[in-house]
């Protein structure tokens, strides 16, 4: 369980978050949503200790996220940020092996590289295994980035737009992917999305933000109605319900 | 990070490995004076000269070259910059001004000049991993403005005091000074590779950046420290007991990179190892050049390392 309580975080003068209290249970994939700039990967951030607490407290399965020893939580929580450029000239392997770091600090074991090559595998990588990174297109090492988060396995997952950079077909796959590992690993993925009908067709639960404040939190259907969505982003668009989840007509 | 854990892997390795061992061989028996094989078992004089002279040469280039290469690659790393190395960091600068500093205040004192020189070092890197790594000659370019400041406060200080042509003798890499007795402390630049080597997972995990590092569950500001002191120890020895020898640590590890990638695990062993070959080489260069006499290993290394340099540059686009 992810338990979130009052926290605030200022960069500077300007209020990034505002009393944020939130609890995530075990297993399930949340989706965060909102408009550019509304707190939310600021609040992943914190939530992955990438950035210290201010205010406010953040238990991961009861270990506080700003005191519990840097190792020992790597191997509960992994996080892919939002714009990870890797500049070192590394193979696709090398990097997903490197997601095994905080298990055997570097060691990998026949049973590491076993996840290693399963990791390859769910994300469609084993082809370009030993490619370097600056070799591939950019959705490729999204997919590379992705794999080496999921080979950390860690009870909790936080991803940061991880469909940037995707085609249809890979976004599709990855977001059933992660469906699938929270299913049958009781697994927590929070997820940061964008497109608000990926959200509906894959978050057990939404919760949306706006200007630092959590406005909405509820399941798809309850909360993708045309009311919460313009309070949410500003403007009034069309929701459809089609096989039994809300679409977002926000093109139209 | 590899499952296989020996350092060269391959066949490449073993003639890497009988290359640097005929230089070694070579470099013995190279020299103003002559030193045929033949005469070491028959003539006291000559196994003299061997063991005072030749030998502490040999492996005072071989230390040197591995260390700086090992700084090199270690400075490239945790600045996310591959345009950095200890001589274009203001590394020999504060090298100068420490020097000059000490023999002003404490003529008496020999070595533990080093620490000036290590805080030289450490303020760069401390202040180069700020910079964003968008930006990639912003780091060089903050390196040698840096070093053009402590530079000048340097030479101020020399002329003031009548020390400039001192500074220069100090500062130039050359390995004719380097008799038994006077190189031992380049050992602790091998200490320092072992200990880069142990560390390699983590460097390498740094240089995927800040976030990166701490959801692996490594702490940064730690591995920054650590990176420091390497650097730190191995460029102030080489500048003390040899002087300044530029380029090592800026070509190897970038032809390390191209050949072989940034995995420090896989990398670190070739990267000594081409550091000491290079070093070697050039040294033995410059005392055949211009028999009997002798050009400084910094001055050949500069044309070399400079001409390698471009290479790389030129190929990259």
């Amino acid at each position: 369980m992810i338990r979130i309580e009052n926290v605030s975080l200022r960069i500077r003068a300007t209020p990034i978050l505002r009393d944020i209290n939130l609890t995530i249970p075990k297993g399930g994939v949340v989706a965060l949503i909102g408009p550019n700039g509304a707190g939310k990967s600021s609040l992943l951030s914190l939530i992955a200790r990438l950035r210290p607490l201010q205010q406010g407290t953040i238990h991961i399965d009861g270990l506080p996220v700003d005191r519990t020893p840097g190792p020992e939580l790597a191997r509960v929580v992994a996080i892919l940020r939002q714009d990870s450029t890797v500049a070192s000239r590394l193979k696709v392997r090398e990097l997903v092996g490197f997601g095994r770091f905080p298990h055997g600090r570097g060691r990998l074991t026949a049973a590491d590289l076993e996840i290693v090559d399963q990791a390859l595998a769910r994300f469609d990588l084993t082809d370009l295994a030993d490619r370097f990174l600056e070799t591939l297109s950019g959705g490729q090492r999204q997919r590379a980035l992705v794999a080496m988060a999921f080979a950390q396995d860690t009870d909790y997952l936080l991803l940061d737009e991880p469909l940037n950079n995707l085609d249809m077909h890979h976004a599709r796959e990855l977001m059933r992917s992660l469906r699938a590992i929270a299913d049958t690993r009781a697994r927590t993925m929070v997820i940061v999305l964008h497109d608000v009908n990926q959200a509906s067709a894959y978050a057990d639960r939404i919760v949306a933000m706006q200007n630092g404040r959590i406005i909405a939190d509820a399941a798809p259907l309850d909360l993708l109605t045309p009311d919460t969505l313009e309070t949410v982003f500003g403007f009034r668009m069309r929701v459809e319900i089609i096989a039994g989840k809300p679409f977002v007509l926000h093109h139209l | 990070m590899t499952s296989a854990f020996s350092i060269f892997p391959s066949r490449r390795g073993v003639v890497a490995t009988l290359g640097l061992a005929a230089l070694g061989v070579l470099s013995l028996f190279v020299g103003v004076s002559p030193l045929p094989p033949g005469r070491l078992l028959r003539d006291p004089q000559a196994l003299q000269l061997l063991v005072v002279s030749r030998l502490p040469r040999t492996l005072a280039a071989l230390l040197a070259g591995a260390g700086l290469a090992i700084a090199g690659l270690i400075m490239q790393t945790l600045a996310r910059n591959r345009f950095v190395e200890p001589a274009t960091a203001g590394t020999a600068q504060s090298a100068e001004l420490g020097i000059l500093l000490v023999t002003l205040l404490w003529p008496a004192a020999a070595l533990p000049l080093k620490t000036l020189i290590a805080a030289g070092t450490a303020l760069f890197l401390a202040t180069a991993h700020r910079l964003p790594p968008t930006q990639p000659f912003l780091v060089p370019l903050f390196g040698i403005v840096y070093g053009g400041v402590i530079g000048a406060a340097a030479t101020f200080a020399a002329w003031q005091a009548g020390l400039l042509q001192f500074l220069s003798i100090w500062t130039s890499g050359d390995f004719s000074g380097v008799l038994r007795g006077r190189y031992e402390l380049l050992w602790l630049a091998a200490a320092m590779v072992a200990v880069a080597w142990v560390a390699a997972d983590r460097l390498t995990i740094m240089a995927l950046g800040r976030d990166a590092a701490i959801g692996l569950g490594i702490d940064p500001a730690r591995m920054m420290q650590l990176g420091l002191v390497i650097v730190s120890v191995v460029s102030a020895l080489t500048v003390v007991v040899v002087g300044m020898i530029p380029f090592v640590g800026l070509v190897v590890p970038n032809l390390a990179a191209r050949l072989i990638g940034d995995n420090m695990r896989a990398t670190l062993g070739w990267v000594a190892f081409g550091g000491a070959t290079l070093v070697l080489g050039c040294d033995i260069a410059g005392r055949l050049i211009r028999f009997p006499y002798e050009i400084p290993v910094g001055t050949v290394m500069g044309v070399v390392g400079g001409i390698l340099f471009l290479w790389l540059l030129l190929r990259r686009s």
